[in-house]
């Protein structure tokens, strides 16, 4: 058994070896172009205060952007889509069983016609 | 008889005999010491899941293998004096059995090494691990059974035990909530699933699969059933529409029981599988119920993958991803089933996608069980699922960042993970079927990624909190649990074609493959 033979896709192949060969080829480039760079950071001084426009650091949990602000803009524009995917999910079991035999009902009139 | 030779003959019935033996003796342990208890329930586990590998390992070097509880011999499934009916219970191992009993058995011992951690701190641990037990027997019994009404029993047994497991945090009541949610839909199932059985035994006289997938007519009745076995496993399963119960039972559920419930799911995944495949099979529209699996899961993908990303609560959002991945499993296999009658378009790439789904179950099961694991961790630590009160733990929690990050690639289908080898098997084949639904699953793909990228930010980057400024890595037995499956999404992607050829294909051929399913059983009467 060829343990690095490529993943036979039926269509194409996918060789993830060579990928990872690569992969650490391009890091070991990106390290060393890395090593290049300036080097006089120096660790617990001054360097490592962000500078805000010379404004006061505010409190580090104030910074964090939360997850709610997150995405903001891509639940703005499918609003609509949301607007009528989310009210579904009620958390009422009733509900839940509705659509269960509502489901299970439509599938028998798909099957029992189609087939 | 050797203890080897009796391990390797009885293989099939101590998988279920063991947990249940280990699910019932853990009280006793428990009233000694944890200790004792904590040791028999994890040597328990590890002996079970080295019988499922025992158990695989014959299945897949020697082929499907039967054992009937009862008999003279293993593998007598007709007596000969029951007029051509294989009347015992008989469990019909084959390869898509040995497939999701290996799933079980990884998950299973990584969760329960988890689980010595993470509910340490919990009261009620014995019935914690008799009811992982019970959960364990029923899964392994499920995928093991050649019997409908069995499947029906074990299907029960796994019901009951995950709704206590969902229920066990109480959590002021929401997690009972949930517990009844679940318990309630899936008797409603189970109802539906013995109805169905009932009407088999009226029209065949049978209970067993084989002898019903031999005399199949597919009449209106078995129209009937056919719906009524599909809907009820596609419910358990977590297939949108039917997937309302899963956000709820996957958040409230301690985190090494939901890490286990993706297990349970695909558990019924494998019946509706097996429904289709090896019960009907060509006797049946394949075309028409291929398609209706198709749709189910292009609604599981786009509808679990939207409504992951608004999510706010790290389990919840985790849980709709998990209904998202399920419409992979649905897509790659019912492409398969929507052109099995026909053998150019079968082996054009019928057979590609069948093995991409399969391979995807599989996949599924290692990394959504390593992100509950990590999102267990992160509770286990700070105390809550808010991702909005989450940000920095990437200063203290290092190693449970890197295996989310690998969960996270992998789920999202980025290479070289487990994820994307089985995802790249399903966009192919389900291109060459239909473009439009490749170009669904990929921007599913998209949005899982992204969906991802706001749960790593929100939970591990930005500056320290100064509220979690004591926080500590998670204990070493629940990073080793974590360790496990991280490892097994690491290797399976790297080399995902031995993979394929060892486990992958042969139970996609199982699976497919009806006449060899009778023959294996039937064929010795």
């Amino acid at each position: 058994m060829d343990l690095i033979a490529p993943l036979l896709t039926g269509y194409g192949i996918w060789a993830p070896v060579t990928w990872l060969v690569a992969f650490v080829a391009a890091v070991i480039v990106v390290y060393l172009l890395w090593k290049t760079g300036e080097s006089s950071y120096k660790k617990g001084t001054e360097l490592e205060r962000p500078y805000l426009s010379g404004n006061v650091e505010p409190e580090k949990g104030a910074v964090h952007i939360r997850a709610s602000n997150l995405y903001w803009g891509f639940l703005q524009a499918l609003k609509g889509y949301y607007d009528v995917l989310v009210p579904v999910h009620t958390g009422i079991l009733t509900d839940y069983m509705i659509w269960f035999v509502a489901v299970t009902a439509l599938v028998l009139v798909i099957v029992g016609m189609l087939s | 008889m050797t203890v080897a030779d009796f391990l390797f003959t009885n293989a099939p019935a101590l998988l279920v005999v063991i947990p249940l033996f280990a699910a019932f003796i853990c009280p006793v342990a428990g009233k000694i010491s944890s200790t004792i208890r904590n040791l028999w329930v994890m040597g328990m586990m590890l002996v079970t899941a080295a019988v499922a590998f025992i158990l695989a390992f014959r299945v897949f070097v020697t082929g499907p293998v039967l054992y009937v509880f009862g008999a003279a011999a293993a593998n007598l499934a007709v007596p000969l004096d029951s007029g051509g009916i294989p009347i015992r219970i008989i469990f019909t191992v084959d390869a898509m059995s040995a497939f999701m009993d290996i799933i079980c058995a990884i998950v299973g011992v990584s969760v329960l090494l988890y689980s010595l951690s993470s509910e340490s701190r919990n009261s009620g641990l014995e019935g914690y691990y008799t009811l992982f037990f019970l959960m364990i027997a029923g899964v392994f019994g499920m995928v093991s059974t050649g019997d409908l009404f069995n499947f029906f029993v074990f299907l029960e047994i796994l019901s009951l035990a995950s709704a206590g497991m969902i229920a066990y945090r109480i959590d002021g009541g929401l997690a009972v909530e949930a517990a009844l949610k679940y318990f309630i839909l899936s008797t409603l199932g189970a109802i539906f699933v013995l109805f169905a059985i009932g009407v088999y035994y009226g029209q065949y006289n049978a209970l067993n699969i084989a002898m019903i997938a031999q005399r199949m007519q597919f009449t209106m009745l078995d129209k009937i059933a056919l719906v009524l076995l599909v809907a009820a496993l596609a419910m358990k399963c977590g297939a949108v529409p039917l997937h309302f119960w899963t956000p709820d039972a996957y958040s409230m559920a301690p985190s090494s029981v939901t890490a286990f419930l993706v297990v349970a799911s695909q558990a019924s995944l494998y019946g509706l599988f097996r429904v289709v495949f090896t019960m009907y099979n060509i006797t049946m529209n394949c075309v028409t119920v291929g398609w209706i699996i198709i749709i189910f899961g292009v609604l599981s993908m786009v509808v679990g993958v939207t409504m992951a990303i608004p999510q706010k609560d790290i389990k919840r959002l985790m849980a709709y991803h998990a209904v998202s991945q399920t419409g992979y499993m649905l897509l790659g296999v019912g492409v398969g089933l929507a052109v099995l009658g026909n053998t150019t378009l079968t082996s054009a790439f019928g057979f590609m996608a069948m093995e991409g789904g399969i391979f995807h179950i599989f996949n599924h099961a290692m990394y959504k069980g390593l992100l509950f694991l990590t999102a267990g961790a992160i509770f286990y630590r700070i105390g809550t699922r808010d991702l909005n009160r989450m940000g920095g733990l990437g200063h203290t929690m290092k190693y449970t960042m890197i295996f989310f990050i690998i969960g996270a690639l992998a789920i999202a289908g980025i290479p070289p993970f487990n994820g994307f080898a089985s995802k790249l098997m399903i966009y192919e084949s389900v291109y060459l079927f239909n473009p439009l639904l490749a170009i669904i699953a990929m921007v599913v793909s998209i949005l899982t990624l992204a969906s991802f990228v706001k749960v790593f930010h929100s939970v591990f980057m930005g500056p320290k909190l100064p509220e979690y400024a004591d926080v500590k890595e998670a204990p070493l037995p629940m990073l080793i649990g974590m360790g496990i499956l991280a490892a097994i999404v690491i290797l399976f992607g790297l080399f995902p074609q031995p993979v394929v050829d060892i486990l992958v294909a042969p139970a996609a051929h199982a699976l497919a493959d009806q006449g060899g399913y009778i023959a294996s059983v039937l064929g010795g009467a």
